[in-house]
């Protein structure tokens, strides 16, 4: 099998964004830089920019999603692309159609590029792996592998708040076994170099050998959060909170639970954030969601400028930006 | 039929012959190694310079897919890709459709195989009815239909009782129990080893223990029963320690190994590459190497190819959601002898493990060439390289992750029962 990176073309370009593993800083920072130069286009009266003209995406959801589908075909509508959204769970999967029946379909339509989100791990790579050679596909989302756009909009809010990566300390709170979030910010924060990563979890929601991902491992909240800059807690799905991983919601708030109180504990100008959707009362009290340090919100807006970028860059439309372009 | 394969170093780990030697055969059976018989004239004469020849090659663990899968491959097929490997000897796990718990599906393989006449094939019965661990299959037919061992394969039997006397029975008839040691539960539809490749990929991982705690579970009733126990497809170190551990103990325990788990690792599904999924799964480089080191001590008498060929669908899906398995009959003995080039075997120990060992674990009539055994013959060339492709690979699955990789040894005759079932031309 071909073992070179399989989301740079022959020029070394972006073409597909699977992961952020592999990916160089540089690439990461234009990312950045562009989704910045994106926020005034949204902020416009006209919210739209020609880069994508005539190009059509699609967004093929095997798993259900509104939020991080929204984000993504507002974005492609303000890069001006045509834009075909298809939910799988109810179409030609359950017909017994394969994945790849399904993405030969589509491509044979002249589509150009795919967001693509299911529930299998590689899912997204096994996509690209066998795409059409003008085709590009972003990861909106695969099994517990990565979900590298969230990362992203991650890592823009991070340096809106706090300028540089390089002196930071940052915490990730909860389910990480579970998480393409957790794996997709850990790469992305190792690669723009910040100072330290920390995950925090109770022992059966940590994967095994994490620390070969770079991070230091913390089983305890209040070790955990001291000095740290960022927290970013996780979402715990319903199906974990009882049984296998752990005994109780009660026991997990009691424990991993954000609140005021532990907030003290951590730099007073940490910053809170939570990729969503937010359980209050199991990952995070409300005080906390809602108080001065959450920029929960602040990552929603984000969304849609970070993945402009993205898109913009897959298709290699960034390198001719200019200010101009986008007025 | 006489033949004559002259001029070959005739490694023979059965009867401690290791030279350059003539080998004489006669109506299906070695004549003599050295000299001729008085008045022998040859009907075939295989020049053998620069060659080895060593017995047929067994292996004791090749899925030919017949009965059932026949879309996948068939005992013809298979055969003959076996021969063109320098396979003599298949043992077929006994996960076909039906499954092997039957004299009449034993027969039927056994059957085909002679028919197609490539190599011979011995099923393994099934421990428990259907495989379903829950009720014991009719071993002692099995074994009047030419069965020597039963095995129930991965489907675990979750019930220690129902185990125990499946072994307690099997052992009536002295028949050889395989374990696939797999624990169901720590195994838990895991992909890949659980390391830090799974948690890098977020695929379910299989803990190393998954196998430790099935082995340790295992010896505790072997122990208690005496039945001779063989455990098929290691892939950690650990296990192996066991093994060698009761070994010491005195126990009648054997294992093997697959050549791919020899040479690959879990970082080889880094790229989720769906060819290197395979079960038990891939795992540390540190295991790998510990599964080289307990073979080189013997613990681990014989290398199995684990062969599973699948059409191409099968692997056409993201990683998890693939068929486990890897096309292997054609890559047994390069990868075997890779194994002497990286120091870890002696040329005569690879062979013993492909030959001697296996049929001994097996119990059957083979790897041996004293006079008056039967005449299955493997004659390569331990120097000739050749890249793998998928146009020449006679399988009918063409899933391997060794595609593209530089082999070296290539078999240029075998013969089966003294009849030359196949011959190299380049």
């Amino acid at each position: 099998m071909d073992k070179r990176n399989i989301q740079l073309d022959d020029n070394g370009q972006l073409r597909h964004f699977l992961t952020i593993e592999g990916l160089k800083r540089q690439l990461l920072v234009d990312i950045l830089d562009a989704a910045e130069s994106f926020t005034s286009v949204t902020e416009q009266t006209v919210k739209k920019v020609p880069l994508l003209r005539g190009k059509t995406i699609v967004n093929l959801f095997f798993e259900s999603s509104t939020r991080t589908r929204t984000t993504f075909e507002l974005a492609a509508k303000r890069l001006s692309a045509d834009v075909l959204n298809i939910n799988i769970n109810a179409s030609a999967t359950t017909k017994g159609e394969t994945l790849l029946d399904t993405q030969r379909n589509l491509e044979a339509m002249q589509c150009d590029m795919f967001v693509v989100r299911h529930a299998v791990s590689g899912a997204a790579h096994f996509i690209a792996r066998h795409a059409a050679p003008h085709v590009s596909v972003i990861n909106a989302g695969d099994g517990s592998h990565a979900h590298p756009t969230q990362a992203m909009l991650d890592m823009f809010t991070i340096r809106h708040h706090k300028g540089e990566f390089h002196k930071l300390r940052v915490a990730i709170v909860g389910d990480i076994l579970h998480s393409r979030v957790a794996r997709s910010q850990i790469h992305a924060l190792s690669t723009l170099g910040v100072e330290e990563i920390r995950v925090i979890g109770p022992k059966t929601l940590i994967p095994v050998e994490a620390h070969t991902l770079g991070v230091h491992v913390h089983h305890d909240l209040r070790t955990g959060l001291r000095d740290i800059d960022v927290i970013i807690t996780l979402r715990l799905q319903h199906e974990r909170m009882s049984g296998a991983f752990l005994p109780s919601e009660h026991e997990y708030f009691q424990l991993y639970g954000l609140t005021e109180a532990r907030l003290e504990l951590a730099k007073p100008d940490a910053i809170i954030m939570h990729p969503g959707p937010i359980n209050r009362g199991v990952e995070i009290e409300s005080a906390v969601a809602d108080g001065p340090r959450s920029v929960i919100l602040n990552q929603v807006a984000h969304g849609t400028a970070v993945r402009m970028a993205i898109m913009a860059k897959a298709m290699q439309r960034l390198p001719n930006l200019s200010a101009r372009e986008l007025h | 039929m006489r033949v004559q394969i002259s001029g070959g170093r005739v490694i023979d780990p059965a009867n401690d012959i290791d030279g350059r030697l003539n080998l004489f055969i006669a109506d299906g059976k070695v004549v003599a190694c050295g000299h001729a018989p008085d008045g022998f004239d040859a009907d075939i004469n295989i020049d053998a310079t620069n060659r080895i020849v060593c017995p047929g090659l067994v292996d004791l663990r090749a899925h030919l897919r017949e009965p059932g899968q026949e879309h996948k491959a068939t005992i013809e097929s298979e055969c003959r890709a076996a021969a063109h490997g320098g396979i003599t000897t298949l043992c077929c796990p006994p996960t076909t459709t039906p499954a092997v718990d039957t004299p009449a599906v034993a027969s039927l393989i056994i059957r085909r195989a002679e028919t197609a006449g490539l190599a011979r094939v011995v099923p393994l019965g099934a421990m428990t009815r259907g495989l379903d661990g829950k009720h014991l299959s009719e071993m002692a037919a099995l074994r009047v239909a030419g069965c020597t061992g039963v095995s129930n394969d991965f489907r675990s039997i979750d019930n220690p009782l129902i185990l125990s006397r499946a072994m307690e029975y099997a052992a009536t008839f002295d028949l050889t129990v395989f374990i696939n040691a797999q624990n169901p539960h720590l195994a838990n539809n895991g992909t890949v080893h659980a390391g830090a490749v799974s948690s890098r990929l977020g695929l379910a991982g299989i803990p190393a223990a998954a196998e430790t705690v099935a082995v340790a579970a295992c010896l505790a009733l072997v122990e208690q029963i005496g039945v001779r126990t063989h455990f098929s497809l290691l892939s950690t170190t650990r296990a192996a320690q066991m093994i060698a551990r009761a070994q010491h103990d005195g126990l009648p325990v054997t294992a093997d190994v697959s050549a791919h788990h020899l040479h690959l690792t879990e970082n080889d599904v880094l790229d989720f590459d769906s060819q290197c999924h395979v079960m038990p799964p891939l795992r540390t480089l540190r295991d790998r190497d510990g599964l080289r080191q307990w073979l080189a001590r013997d613990t681990i008498a014989a290398i199995c190819s684990d062969h599973q060929p699948h059409e191409a669908d099968a692997k056409l899906a993201p990683f998890g959601e693939t068929a486990t398995g890897i096309t292997a009959l054609e890559t047994l003995l390069p990868l075997s002898l890779r194994l002497v080039d990286d120091g870890v075997l002696t040329i005569n120990e690879m062979i013993a493990s492909l030959t001697l060992r296996p049929a001994r674990i097996l119990g059957v009539e083979a790897g041996d060439l004293a006079p008056g055994r039967r005449a299955d013959v493997c004659v390569f060339d331990p120097e000739h390289y050749w890249v793998l492709s998928r146009d020449r690979l006679v399988s009918r699955g063409h899933n391997t992750p060794f595609l593209d990789w530089e082999l070296k040894g290539r078999v240029t005759h075998t013969l089966l029962g003294g009849v030359p079932v196949f011959e190299y031309k380049p």
